[in-house]
């Protein structure tokens, strides 16, 4: 059988938050989740604000380290091989971290010699794939801060991938963007995984992307998995019409959009 | 090899397009040194006194040539932080040691331009003679020290997003106080004096004094009596010793402060 390329089983990462003079309380972000995804296949992690989505894409892009648990990434395991690991990942995450005020350029070039690379050679690869991208070559000299939020995502993901990695985490990559964006960006990572067969992880709230782009998808509720399946088989095993009622059915919550933020309401 | 070389070589070339693009600060940052530079070594120069002018201008110099290093490679993180981008730089397959060393080389190459304009600065305000001077060995060597102060202050920001920067620059400031940059150790309080001990500056600014001639009386404005190097292997051997702790120390503290944040999630952005 084939061995699966990210192996979550049995995570839990807790935080101690500050509550108030002398006290602290704890906050459990990821909460004892086992799932996997298997090569070349896009999962989707469903959930709220605060559902610990970004908790675990952290862990493991080597940037959180969990209190327990076991996480394999192709043949490393973390924490203990954090440094082959950041050989195989890349990440976008929902903020495009840049220097905004260099040009996407600079930024990429930068990023390409810190991953060892010749930069003519990544040149070329990041203009070809913010081509694919739907992007015009001359903002490729424009400061980032000069840029709309759906440029810096589409330069934030030509980031990722120009190392080539085998596995893509994508922190809601699409969160905010304008609807042409934001299919630009659907459409593009649909090419990528059939061309390249990059196996992709993707958090996001917006369950017509995940219905769109994932074979299959986990709930995350809380910091616990409480259900994962294809789109269909969570829809069936609800009972409901939709994934969005499927949601809410299987996890006791509703995810409420306001003001382009998610919310958690119980029900 | 030549991905190391191709990583240390990311951090300059950051650096030096960062610097590009905030190039009206540059200038005003280094205007701001000139001018507090020369008001300060005027006052020795309104007094008719020589050995107090270099006095200032070798504490002015020097001060400016390590407060800059200190900063700029303590703050570096900071800026990071601020930007969003040190998740990107921690996720990256790049060991700190390179980081560090990227970080560290642009910023003595930022402090060495910084400086060369202070000192042609103060040379058109006071008659300034360098030609005697013999103090490239000594600020050589400090550099290590300083940049192992760097790395160790560099951890604050890791720490703490918002409370990091304040730290740095406390001290920075405290370094400043001790260090005897303006004046005698000896002028300090007697409580405070024995800090200056801990201060890699104060053996800096000493050596670098005996070596401008500062306290000779034979020095002049014509003619700077400096003493040779071998007068100053004291402060050397100190400073020297200070680098081999100060810079692996500061790694292996930036590293476990590095793990400690994983841990505890002080890594995401803030600020």
């Amino acid at each position: 059988m084939q061995q699966p390329a990210i192996e979550v089983r049995n995570l839990r990462k807790s935080f101690r938050k500050r509550a108030g003079f002398r006290k602290k309380s704890e906050l459990l972000a990821v909460n004892d989740v086992s799932f996997y995804v298997m090569p070349g296949e896009t999962y989707g992690l469903l959930g709220p604000n605060g559902s610990g989505k970004s908790s675990l894409i952290r862990i493991l892009s080597t940037l959180l380290i969990a209190d327990s648990g076991n996480v394999r990434l192709l043949d490393f395991t973390l924490p203990e091989q954090a440094e082959e690991v950041r050989r195989i990942i890349g990440r976008v995450s929902v903020d495009a971290a840049f220097y905004k005020k260099l040009s996407a350029r600079e930024n990429l070039l930068y990023t390409a010699l810190l991953y060892g690379q010749k930069a003519r050679e990544a040149e070329k690869r990041v203009m070809r794939i913010l081509d694919e991208l739907g992007m015009e070559g001359t903002k490729f000299s424009t400061p980032l801060e000069e840029m709309s939020r759906g440029m810096q995502q589409k330069i934030s993901i030509a980031r990722a991938l120009m190392i080539n990695p085998p596995l893509l985490l994508l922190d809601e990559p699409t969160t905010g963007l304008d609807p042409k964006s934001r299919r630009d960006v659907q459409s593009f990572l649909e090419d990528l995984q059939s061309r390249e067969g990059t196996t992709i992880l993707l958090t996001t709230h917006d369950m017509a992307e995940a219905e769109r782009l994932c074979a299959r998808i986990g709930f995350l509720a809380h910091g616990k998995l409480v259900a994962e399946g294809t789109a269909a088989e969570l829809i069936q095993r609800s009972g409901a019409s939709t994934l969005d009622d499927a949601f809410i059915k299987l996890t006791g919550e509703e995810l409420v959009e306001e003001e382009g933020e998610m919310e958690l309401v119980e029900d | 090899m030549e991905a190391v070389m191709r990583q240390t070589w990311a951090f300059m070339f950051r650096g030096y397009h960062i610097t590009r693009r905030y190039i009206g600060w540059v200038i005003v940052f280094n205007f701001y040194a000139l001018v507090t530079s020369a008001t300060v070594a005027l006052i020795g120069v309104a007094e008719g006194n020589y050995q107090l002018t270099l006095t200032l201008i070798v504490g002015a110099l020097l001060w400016n040539y390590l407060s800059r290093l200190y900063e700029e490679i303590s703050m570096s993180i900071a800026y990071e932080r601020w930007e969003g981008t040190l998740e990107y730089t921690f996720m990256a397959p790049v060991s700190r040691a390179v980081h560090l060393l990227g970080v560290s080389l642009f910023s003595l190459l930022n402090s060495i331009v910084s400086s060369v304009i202070v000192l042609l600065g103060l040379m058109l305000f006071t008659n300034l003679h360098l030609r005697d001077a013999n103090l490239f060995g000594v600020l050589a060597v400090s550099t290590v020290a300083f940049v192992g102060l760097g790395l160790f202050a560099a951890v604050f920001p890791v720490m703490s997003a918002e409370r990091g920067a304040e730290a740095t620059h406390i001290f920075q400031g405290s370094l400043l106080l001790v260090s005897g940059v303006y004046y005698s150790i000896e002028t300090l309080p007697r409580w405070l004096q024995p800090l200056s001990v801990f201060s890699p500056a104060t053996y800096t600014l000493s050596a670098c004094r005996k070596l401008f001639g500062v306290g000779n009386p034979d020095s002049t404005a014509e003619h700077l009596a400096g003493a040779p190097l071998s007068a100053v292997s004291h402060e050397l051997l100190v400073l020297a010793l200070m680098g081999a702790i100060l810079l692996p120390l500061g790694l292996l503290v930036f590293v476990r402060i590095e793990a400690w944040a994983k841990q505890t999630g002080k890594l995401k952005r803030t600020g």
